[in-house]
């Protein structure tokens, strides 16, 4: 099986392929340049360094959200396109499980932060759990991804009472913040694996598509976890009336 | 000979708030324009929101281009080329369609053309006016924009002038929210004034200094604005058929005279309208006479590709694809593209 990757959701872009238990191929950008200028160029580069044809490919999956408004509609809009045109599904993997993937087999709990504005963080706690005679770790939720303030998820992590590590490009606007309000032992993720990388986003597609959670390119739409502004303004503005 | 073969444009439109999609055959013939408008969810908030505009397009856009490969009876493999519009227009909108012309063109092996939407609006021209060919002046009126522009030859303009500050229909939608007509604002306005008297209110026709082409309608709406407030103070009662219909002869007293002079001064035969506004009925009447007064053509397309639609940008794309432009995988939308820029 073949699994083509993406991950537009943050301020990385990435695109990877998978064959079964093999990466074939990754390529990373946390630069600058606008994910729309840089997305396609990538999957081009990689499409020509491994031969890849594009009808072998059984599905698409992308970080599905949540994460940049503007960013999550580039990848799924360019995933969709795909499964246009190659007639095939689209995996929605959720943004913040993919990001928590990259601390496979980790001990501690797992806490990705992606800054999400007005002092919110899009998070989750995860832990990893292998079964005795099992050979492979499974990844649970402690707590599903959500959109948070960054108080909130900080006494959830003092009540759980056990060692985390925080990774994700909301580490570095709220460590200040951590230290003060997290009174459990945490460490930050190293930079080979504090970002999303759309390996861990076609790992966790494969475990989907083998449950048969797909959509049709068509339903596809992103997941923001969060209205728009228009919307939440008039939701307010018709509680008061 | 041999026979050409026929080139099929695939093309994809969602810079504002409809998401659109067509194929066109060699140019001029359109096989399928469907359009999913998202004007009654955007209704609800007094304008178009651009980020309920861009969560729209990305639910309706695989429908949208599935329906139009389907109506033409045509699969992605038939297609010759795959043109979008990148620009002008709401940035997240925009990056909806290009994203997915982009991954398309990718994955299907098919040329890209970046399309100005602009430009897209003036050939909209061509779909139903087969004969028409450049050179021709075009005034090119929505909610976007006011242009008067040169068509010198296909893919070549040259803008002779445009709005300092609201565009036309933009200052429909101001004028209508504020006689509690609503949005959109365009036609509501054009149905109302064809009950009330074009001349019973004295509207200011404004003139922008050193630059004959160039319009201005922020100070026309203030006038109104001004004129509404006043009533209000005076107690006297409004009539809004009145307000609406020397409103609307206002705005088109200045275009037809803008571009009427433009015609004169570069001695055009043939002059078309192009855009939203363009399907105002007060707007083509004045046209038609003012045109058949001096004997000049005068063209203007059918509603449905009056307003944004797929089809207008299929057939911009097609002369672009004659002219061998190509757009790479790189290609972004960009929100304030100026026309005859690429």
């Amino acid at each position: 099986m073949k699994i083509l990757a993406l991950d537009s959701s943050g301020l990385v872009a990435s695109v990877a392929v998978i064959e079964n238990d093999n990466l074939i191929a990754e390529y990373t950008m946390n630069h600058k340049k606008t994910h729309s200028q840089t997305l396609v160029p990538m999957l081009d580069e990689i499409r020509n360094m491994i031969e890849l044809d594009m009808e072998t490919i059984d599905a698409i999956a992308l970080a599905a959200g949540p994460g940049s408004f503007t960013g999550l509609r580039i990848g799924s809009a360019t995933a969709k396109g795909l499964g246009l045109a190659l007639n095939k599904p689209v995996i929605a993997v959720p943004t913040v499980d993919a990001l928590a993937y990259n601390l496979y087999g980790s001990t501690s709990v797992i806490c990705p932060l992606m800054d999400a504005r007005r002092n919110q963080v899009y998070t989750g706690l995860y832990e990893f759990v292998r079964e005795p005679e099992s050979t492979i770790y499974e990844m649970k939720h402690v707590l599903e991804q959500c959109a948070v303030d960054i108080q909130e998820i900080a006494d959830k992590i003092n009540e759980l009472g056990r060692e985390v590590i925080f990774l994700g490009d909301g580490v570095s606007v709220f460590a200040e913040k951590l230290a003060d309000i997290i009174k459990v032992p945490y460490s930050f993720a190293p930079a080979c694996c504090n970002r999303q990388r759309a390996a861990c986003v076609a790992t966790l597609g494969q475990v989907l598509y083998e449950k048969g959670i797909v959509q049709t390119a068509a339903e596809h739409a992103p997941d923001y976890l969060r209205l728009s502004q228009a919307e939440r303004e008039r939701a307010e503005a018709q509680k008061n009336v | 000979m041999e026979k050409t073969e026929d080139v099929l444009i695939l093309a994809i439109e969602s810079s504002c708030d409809e998401t659109a999609a067509a194929v066109i055959k060699n140019g001029r013939e359109v096989l399928s324009n469907v359009i999913s408008s998202q004007i009654a969810l955007h209704t609800l908030y007094g304008g178009v929101v651009p980020e309920i505009a861009s969560r729209k397009h990305i639910e309706k856009i695989n429908q949208v281009i599935e329906e139009a490969l389907q109506e033409a009876g045509v699969t992605l493999e038939d297609i010759t080329a795959i043109a979008v519009t990148y620009g002008p227009g709401l940035v997240g909108a925009l990056l909806v369609g290009v994203s997915a012309a982009k991954a398309i063109s990718f994955a299907a092996n098919k040329p890209l053309i970046g399309v100005h939407h602009i430009e897209g609006h003036i050939c909209a021209n061509y779909i139903e006016n087969k004969q028409l060919e450049p050179p021709f002046a075009c005034l090119v009126v929505s909610g976007g924009h006011t242009h008067l522009v040169v068509v010198k030859d296909y893919g070549e303009y040259e803008i002779l002038g445009k709005t300092r500050d609201d565009a036309a229909g933009e200052a429909f939608d101001k004028v209508a929210r504020a006689i509690g007509l609503g949005y959109p604002g365009g036609p509501k306005i054009d149905k109302l004034s064809k009950e009330g008297n074009p001349d019973a209110i004295a509207f200011p026709r404004a003139k922008v200094a050193n630059a004959v082409y160039d319009f201005s309608f922020s100070g026309l709406k203030s006038a109104v604005l001004n004129y509404l407030n006043s009533c209000e103070m005076k107690g006297f009662e409004v009539n809004r058929a009145d307000v609406a219909a020397s409103f609307q002869k206002a705005v088109i007293d200045v275009l037809v005279e803008h571009a009427m002079e433009a015609v004169k001064e570069y001695g055009f035969t043939k002059l078309a309208i192009a855009g939203g506004v363009a399907s105002n009925s007060g707007l083509r009447e004045a046209f038609e006479k003012a045109c058949a007064k001096r004997k000049i053509e005068f063209y203007h397309p059918s509603p449905i590709f009056c307003t944004d639609n797929a089809a207008m940008i299929g057939v911009a794309g097609y002369y672009e694809y004659l002219k061998g432009s190509r757009s790479g995988y790189d290609l972004n939308a960009v929100p304030n593209l100026k026309l005859g820029e690429r």
